[in-house]
């Protein structure tokens, strides 16, 4: 805006946005929903059922602030011609520290599960998994997951070849294809989850259990999400054979959960499994 | 830049929408100043209380419930701790002279992503809300948070059972998410966005130190976002992780957290380090002695400081192998930290030196955080550690590092790069006596502390036997010696504000030779639309 018509370099001086305060403010209303909803603490006194009210508030703005952050961004580099080359490796080393940033969050996960399973306690009996857990069978459902996410991982990449390559059929077709596994290992999981014979709550190895393969669900979840919103914009027709990092950065992202998923399928699931339970 | 006239935004749209890293920078560098009255006013509260035996000061506050008054100054312990680390320093060196001066320094026309800048400013009003929430909730019995800003469990889990310490760990999460996106945002400006010419062997240090900075930061915050989503989940959804009952580990936290802790120590510092370096050399007016050195003793600080964690917790019961490592990795630190020291003195040797308010300050951090830094090497000692742990010694040491080391640097980059930022000259009378005030008083505050240590005082108490009842008087009047110090501060601050005088481009003349100096003060709204190039 200002004065960008002045401007002797490719760097984007951005305008002013409303959408960082925007998010920041529903982040504070979900954070205090987030204490309310936890303590059952009523928005309004006289409904007690009232204590989720402002979480979901919060969760609202930020979602709101997000999508409309992230559609000026769409905007800024497919139709404004603000994504220079410079500005595109700048993007490039920001989402590799993002996922940085978000491997050493993993690493606190794994931390905690390899504290608890090469030194057990005593009161999990000094073994593990603990006695009273009857673990899943890595060779069924979670291999099969393993080769969902593999597949996905090849998938996605096949997508990539064929946008460079100028072919959006394929490229469609195999970010969809992409997306439908994401899926699956998605609603796998879950049924994983519901027929699991221990509980959330029961010990540590419930939480490292529940608390890892739930940290690297939720990713597959936001994964998936950015792959579909790269889908909605292929179809759009975004995105050129050589410019295109919205749908890189998704692809660097689901290869990284995909990794995380081969560490959690190693370390806890073959690495961890005691008695079988029968399913 | 002739474009000044048009397409700046004007009023709050200017400051609460800003995409611009020195308007971003001063809004930091004001939020930094009220954090920091707030974390010194909790502390003159702490200093209060400890002022004479027994519990007499904060029951003032509680109607005279005694009881409610020491869970108070749990409360204000964590608060100050709080305070001064995320919303003080941190906002002050990397978010105010880190926004404004790292793009100039490197020749780039603002950060790598200006929005993201924003919500990392935009995200501390609102986790230190969600602070000063906590305080007003129920904690233990009685409101906020006493856990102190370790948060260990199992206090911060069955022992303060009410909804501030979710709100104390919501205020972090947000804390760590602004800090991270800044991490991200200042490695790519640097990596990215550096003027033709200016390799990173030619990248001043100020740009060096805050480069470690953010990738400590980058690295050690997620850890910390791990371990207390798992002190939230412990505490409303059942897990076990630091629960030994169910098997988990109460000290499984502690590693957790120092895992970011000592970091986190060295985030406060460094970005000192290189503002000291600059002011050093500036009134020197002398290049800086072993430059190269200089930096990669920052990396070499930045590296080995990830693996020293575990000196903080040389009483958790670690075998006596683990515990010499960590003392010998922890004493590796003292070489690189060195090697800067002797360097800063080479620097002055024979130099021709101006004594100007930066200069004092950056001279007291040099003097008091090297007393910080041999303090800390008696302390790496995990045999000697094992009786001054949680003793007053402990105090005395750390706030030589952060509250004269981070606090005098603060200061010397306030007086340093003021005249760039406002375009008007500091009060020279009234900084040179806010200088000596602070430098005398925070030494009257904290040098005792070392003797009440060594005597045996622990920390973290509201209450002490008569025997400590001297150092703790003479502790307590340093601090109000370092307040009135702090009432100058402000006071320059008005004066400077509200100064008639102008300063010219390079108010330091030929010995400050970075590139702020080279535009206006305050320079055009957007600097280098041309990029200058480096020989």
């Amino acid at each position: 805006m200002s004065d960008s018509h002045a401007k002797k370099h490719d760097y984007h001086l951005v305008d002013p946005s409303p959408w960082p305060i925007v998010c920041s403010l529903g982040a504070f209303i979900l954070a205090v929903g987030a204490m309310m909803y936890m303590h059952e603490i009523p928005l309004i006194s006289s409904m007690p059922g009232s204590y989720s009210a402002l979480f979901y508030v919060g969760v609202i703005i930020v979602l709101y602030g997000a999508y409309s952050w992230w559609s000026d961004v769409v905007k800024e580099g497919e139709h404004e011609g603000h994504h220079t080359a410079i500005v595109q490796l700048g993007l490039r080393y920001g989402m590799f520290l993002f996922i940085v940033s978000e491997v050493m969050f993993f690493v606190a996960w794994f931390w905690a599960y390899f504290n608890a399973s090469i030194f057990p306690t005593e009161a999990i009996g000094h073994v593990w998994p603990p006695q009273d857990i009857q673990t899943l069978d890595p060779w069924h459902l979670p291999f099969i997951n393993t080769l969902i996410l593999l597949t996905s991982g090849t998938t996605v990449t096949w997508a990539h070849h064929a946008l460079q390559h100028g072919d959006r059929k394929t490229f469609i077709n195999m970010l969809l294809f992409t997306i439908l596994l994401g899926a699956s290992f998605t609603g796998i999981q879950a049924y994983e989850y519901v027929h699991a014979t221990f509980s959330f709550d029961q010990n540590i190895y419930s939480s490292t259990f529940y608390m890892a393969t739930g940290f690297h669900g939720a990713h597959v979840l936001i994964g998936t999400i950015f792959l579909t919103i790269c889908l909605i914009r292929g179809l759009k027709g975004h995105f050129k054979p050589d410019h295109h990092f919205g749908f890189e950065a998704a692809a660097w992202y689901w290869h990284f959960v995909d990794v995380v998923w081969l560490i959690l399928f190693v370390s806890i699931y073959i690495g961890g499994a005691g008695t079988i339970a029968t399913h | 830049m002739s474009n000044e006239a048009h397409g700046i935004p004007t009023g709050w749209r200017r400051w609460v929408l800003s995409t611009n890293h020195k308007d971003i920078g001063t809004m930091y560098l004001i939020f930094a100043i009220f954090a920091g009255i707030i974390g010194g006013a909790f502390s003159g509260l702490m200093r209060g209380e400890l002022m004479e035996p027994g519990i007499h000061f904060l029951t003032m506050f509680t109607n005279g419930d005694i009881e409610a008054a020491k869970h108070f100054f749990n409360v204000l312990i964590t608060g100050h701790g709080l305070i001064m680390v995320f919303f003080m320093v941190m906002p002050a060196l990397i978010g105010g002279f880190g926004n404004w001066f790292v793009p100039i320094m490197i020749g780039a026309p603002d950060m790598a992503f200006p929005r993201m800048n924003n919500i990392s400013f935009w995200l501390l009003p609102a986790a230190i809300a969600l602070l000063v929430l906590s305080t007003m909730m129920e904690g233990a019995t009685y409101p906020g948070v006493g856990a102190g800003w370790t948060v260990y469990a199992p206090l911060a889990t069955s022992g303060h059972t009410g909804p501030a310490v979710d709100l104390a760990i919501f205020s972090l999460h947000l804390a760590g998410a602004s800090s991270i996106m800044g991490a991200i945002n200042f490695i790519c400006t640097i990596f990215n966005m550096r003027a033709p010419g200016m390799t990173l062997h030619k990248m001043p240090l100020f740009v060096w130190s805050v480069l470690v900075t953010v990738f400590l930061l980058l690295l050690s915050l997620p850890v910390l976002a791990g371990a207390i989503t798992m002190l939230l989940t412990d505490r409303n959804f059942g897990t076990h992780f630091f629960d030994a009952a169910g098997g988990g580990d109460p000290i499984l936290y502690q590693h957790l957290f120092w895992f970011f802790g000592h970091p986190e120590v060295y985030i406060l510092i460094l970005p000192g380090f290189g503002l000291v370096s600059h002011i050093i050399s500036t009134f020197s007016r002398k290049p800086i002695f072993g430059y190269l050195g200089m930096a990669y003793a920052m990396v070499a600080i930045g590296v080995v400081g990830f693996v020293v964690w575990a000196h903080h917790m040389y009483t958790v019961g670690m075998d006596v192998d683990t515990k010499a490592y960590f003392t010998a990795a922890t004493m590796v630190i003292a070489v690189p930290t060195g090697i800067k020291i002797f360097s800063w003195l080479a620097t002055m040797w024979g130099g021709s030196i101006k004594f100007e308010t930066p200069m004092l300050f950056a001279l007291g951090m040099i003097f008091l955080f090297t007393i910080g830094g041999v303090t800390g090497v008696v302390l790496a000692n995990a045999g000697v550690d094992t009786a001054m742990h949680d003793t007053y010694y402990v105090v005395a040491h750390f706030h030589y590092t952060m509250s004269m080391g981070a606090l005098f640097s603060m200061f010397a980059g306030w007086y340093y790069w003021i005249g760039k930022i406002s375009g008007k000259p500091y009060p020279q009378l009234v900084s040179k006596i806010h200088f000596w005030l602070t430098f005398i008083g925070v030494n009257v505050i904290f040098f005792p502390q070392h003797f009440l240590g060594l005597a045996g005082m622990p920390r973290r108490i509201p209450d002490y036997p008569d025997a400590y009842a001297y150092w703790n008087y003479v502790s307590t009047v340093g601090y109000m010696i370092t307040g009135v110090g702090t009432i100058f501060f402000l006071i320059g601050v008005v004066m400077t504000l509200r100064s008639k005088e102008r300063v010219g481009d390079n108010q330091w003349g030929e010995g400050a030779t970075t590139l702020e100096w080279t535009l206006s003060s305050p320079p055009p709204f957007h600097q280098f639309n041309e990029l200058p190039k480096i020989k």
